[in-house]
């Protein structure tokens, strides 16, 4: 009976199922976890109100989220110096957010449950976020100009949104004027001060010279004079509003408006008020830039170094694999030694990753970025330009570490070619250089395209190299910009996966900071997935093209 | 270009009647525009073609038979240097074409195939457009002026008789018509470069009757233009289409000479023997 139900494979089909299945479920739960922790971070939190007592305090109220909640066994508690009734079976205890880190000190609070006296969801309590100091609970009493009470209680709140809009404006201006008009002229200054450096080291600095930079000089003084003017004047009209506010002890603060992001009563929003707020938030984090040490605000230039690191490695690679492929394939003579060169590239695609960023490092950025700065940037030593990790160094050093995979796609792409497609193009006169060319190359295009999704795909989830060779937990400039030459590749540049790890592990307020590593991990994710998905569909529309190999 | 397609109403397997009409055909002519003399070919140790020595008439169809193996395909990729591609193969001989030795060093083997087409076994379209498949031979030559394209492509589709069929649907992938079609399309390609020679690699034996048909008519049609030599596995086809037949057997010529004559009356006993099924 038995004996006949394993001969009839059954029990195979079902291995081959739990298999298939057990993959299945954890891609799922490893997708699912991060898209729940990740997008639940945005949505708006009800802020709790506690009357709380425990043995050494008395009576104190607590304003704040839960965050997350843990039960331990008595006996467990009890060692670990917690006081327990003996008919207490176990200790739950409360994670509450209770923000306000400027006065308490300290943003978040274990709590335990059976001290709560009281717990309530009052509508009047606002989440006030900042951009220092994380998030502030409370409750708004007024609204102050130049120090002066101008409204107060329910009145004051149309009051508030109304500035809190123009502080926003103001603060949009500021940050222009000091990020890119600002870093412009500093730009400029510093290609000024390397312009005459240089012309010195020449031995070609004179009168004339020396006045030219002088004029220019001079130029970007007066811009730079108007700048500061006007930013002086854009400080003085966003300190005129403050808010007064106050906390769960019952103590009355001051907040600059100019130092609020934006303030909301979570337990006064309907669904879709909060649905509307969430998408703000999502809008946010994929557009802003870091606040508060990576561990508010948004991630846009750790989205943008990533993909920009993504395409340059692929722009290297491809060339590089598909002419190496075509060597190896079309015209060297098959032999040992292509045995052995396919063997190498093959061991190539196993080396640990961080090995290719030592490699980076010690070639690529000290030896030739040493020697680039040497020869074209003389006059930027003793600062590196090239000889320090930078973008150009990342993207060749992954090129590197992707390029066996483009080798082995394309070498595969063109033993498929169908000989008679050869033969075809040779018998009508076409050289062996035409018929690659014209014919055999763009039959094998989709089987390159293989490679480098398969390149991409490593290359975007690649962390431990680049920390060696470009990637920095926070780059004051993207490597794109409107000042010539527009993409500099001798800067550093931020990195989805590095930001995780900063984030998580290395910030200083960890509590704070892990919604935001799902969050970071879920866009990771799905910025692989869109570039994958844009060279499957690429390589699509190709195999559509060039379907002869299928038959 | 007229098409001319007297010749291919006769009924396949009536051959006695093509034979005799060929016979009137045959006696006049000779230049010679192929001379083959003394042809080795090796596949590494193994020998495939011995002293094979033939003179290919100018503008006529000459047809290879034999049994799988005998060496026809291998003499007839030797024309236009298609062997070359093949590992480990030597050849020692001359082929000889307006005089010139095409295996001499100086060749330029592009230049030679232009002047010597091909079209193999299986249709093998460029998985292009069927006006860039009928332009691609002419791109290479640095023809890109679209007057002059579109009207060697229209030439090239009429002497193929596919241009009633293609003209609307130029612009279509070449795989998606028939494998009649696609081998028709590929004698189109071949011959839109005005080769002075074509060779055919058993044409029809991936089609169907009907797509066979139109082959040989158009093959009839082309002689006028173009010397032919097809490889065919099929004694009928070759009897059909030919004018002149060689018997090939084991990698030797055993026998080379009127289509009529080579299959009324063989003077070896091997031709006999095949060209009556005694085996093959």
């Amino acid at each position: 009976m038995i004996k006949s139900w394993f001969k009839s494979g059954s029990p195979w089909i079902w291995i081959n199922a739990a298999g298939v299945s057990t993959s299945l479920i954890m891609v799922i739960t490893v997708l699912g976890l991060i898209a729940f922790r990740g997008g639940s971070h945005f949505w708006p939190a009800e802020i709790v109100q506690l009357s709380y007592q425990d043995e050494d305090q008395g009576l104190q109220t607590i304003i704040g989220e839960r965050v997350d909640m843990s039960v331990t066994p008595a006996k467990i508690a009890k060692i670990s110096g917690f006081k327990m009734a003996d008919d207490e079976h176990e200790l739950v205890r409360y994670l509450i957010k209770i923000g306000n880190r400027d006065i308490t000190g300290h943003d978040f609070r274990w709590i335990q449950a059976r001290h709560i006296k009281d717990e309530q969801f009052p509508t009047d309590l606002v989440t006030i976020e900042r951009r220092e100091w994380g998030n502030f609970y409370g409750r708004i009493r007024g609204i102050k100009e130049n120090g002066n009470v101008i409204a107060q209680g329910e009145a004051a709140w149309p009051v508030i949104q109304a500035r809190l809009e123009r502080a926003s404006d103001l603060f949009a201006q500021i940050r222009r004027i000091e990020k890119s008009d600002i870093g412009a002229i500093n730009y400029g200054l510093e290609r000024l001060r390397l312009r005459e450096r240089k012309l010195k080291l020449e031995n070609r600095w004179d009168e004339e010279a020396a006045q030219k930079l002088a004029e220019e000089k001079k130029t970007f003084d007066i811009e730079f004079q108007q700048y500061q003017t006007s930013l002086v004047g854009l400080y003085q009209q966003i300190r005129r509003d403050s808010l007064l506010a106050e906390t769960d002890s019952g103590r009355q603060v001051d907040i600059s408006l100019a130092k609020v992001v934006r303030l909301f009563k979570p337990n006064d929003m309907n669904f879709f008020q909060k649905m509307g707020h969430y998408f703000v938030k999502v809008h946010e984090f994929i557009t802003d830039e870091p606040r508060e040490a990576n561990t508010e605000g948004g991630i846009f230039p750790a989205i943008f170094g990533t993909v920009i690191m993504v395409l340059m490695m692929s722009v290297i690679v491809t060339p590089f694999g598909v002419v190496a492929a075509v060597y190896l394939r079309e015209y060297a003579k098959q032999g040992f030694i292509t045995r052995l060169i396919r063997v190498a590239v093959n061991n190539l695609a196993g080396v640990p990753s961080i090995v290719y960023g030592v490699f980076g490092l010690g070639f690529f950025v000290y030896i030739m970025g040493g020697k680039i700065d040497e020869l074209f940037y003389p006059e930027a030593a003793p600062a590196p330009v090239f000889g320090t990790p930078g973008l150009l160094w990342a993207s060749i050093t992954l090129a590197l570490l992707t390029l066996p995979v483009v080798i082995v796609s394309t070498e595969e792409g063109l033993t498929r070619i169908p000989r008679s497609i050869r033969e075809g193009s040779l018998a009508l006169g076409a050289t062996k250089f035409e018929t690659l060319w014209l014919t055999v190359l763009p039959m094998a295009s989709p089987a390159m395209m293989t490679g480098l999704i398969l390149a991409v795909a490593r290359a975007a989830g690649e962390v431990a190299p680049l920390m060696l060779v470009g990637v920095v937990k926070m780059a004051p400039t993207l490597p794109l910009d409107g000042n010539f030459p527009f993409l500099h590749l001798d800067r550093k540049f931020m990195h989805l996966g590095f930001h995780i790890y900063d984030v998580g592990f290395q910030s200083p307020n960890v509590d704070a900071a892990r919604p935001l590593v799902y969050a970071t991990a879920l866009l990771l994710v799905i910025v692989v997935l869109a570039l994958n998905l844009t060279a499957i569909i690429i390589r699509n529309n190709l195999r559509e093209k060039y379907r002869a190999l299928e038959e | 270009m007229t098409i001319t397609t007297q010749h291919a109403h006769t009924h396949p397997i009536d051959m006695h009647a093509v034979l005799l009409h060929r016979r009137e055909t045959v006696k006049e002519q000779n230049e010679t525009c192929i001379k083959i003399e003394k042809l080795n070919l090796y596949y590494g140790q193994k020998q495939a073609l011995q002293d094979v020595s033939m003179d290919i008439p100018k503008r006529k169809v000459t047809a290879y038979i034999g049994p799988s193996g005998c060496g026809k395909s291998t003499l007839l990729r030797s024309i236009n240097r298609m062997n070359d591609l093949i590992d480990n193969v030597s050849i020692v001989g001359k082929i000889m074409l307006d005089g010139i030795n095409i295996y001499d060093k100086s060749v330029n083997v592009a230049a030679l195939r232009r002047r010597v087409g091909m079209v193999f076994q299986k249709p093998n379209p460029f998985p292009k457009t069927i006006y860039e498949n009928v332009a691609y031979g002419l791109r290479i030559q640095g023809i890109n002026d679209k007057r002059i394209l579109d009207e060697t492509i229209e030439n090239a589709l009429r002497s193929a008789a596919l241009w009633d069929e293609m003209k609307d649907r130029l612009n279509d992938n070449a795989l998606s018509i028939s494998g009649g079609q696609q081998q028709r399309l590929v004698i189109a390609r071949a011959i839109a470069i005005e080769p002075e020679v074509l060779l055919l690699d058993e044409p029809a034996s991936a089609l169907d009757p009907i797509s066979t048909l139109k082959i040989e008519e158009l093959i009839n049609a082309l002689k006028e233009k173009y010397t032919i030599v097809i490889v065919t596995h099929n004694m009928q086809q070759a009897a059909r289409v030919s004018d002149y037949t060689a018997f090939m057997y084991m990698g030797d010529l055993i026998e080379m000479g009127p289509t009529s004559e080579l299959f009324t009356n063989p003077k070896k006993k091997q031709t006999e023997d095949y060209i009556t099924g005694r085996y093959g």
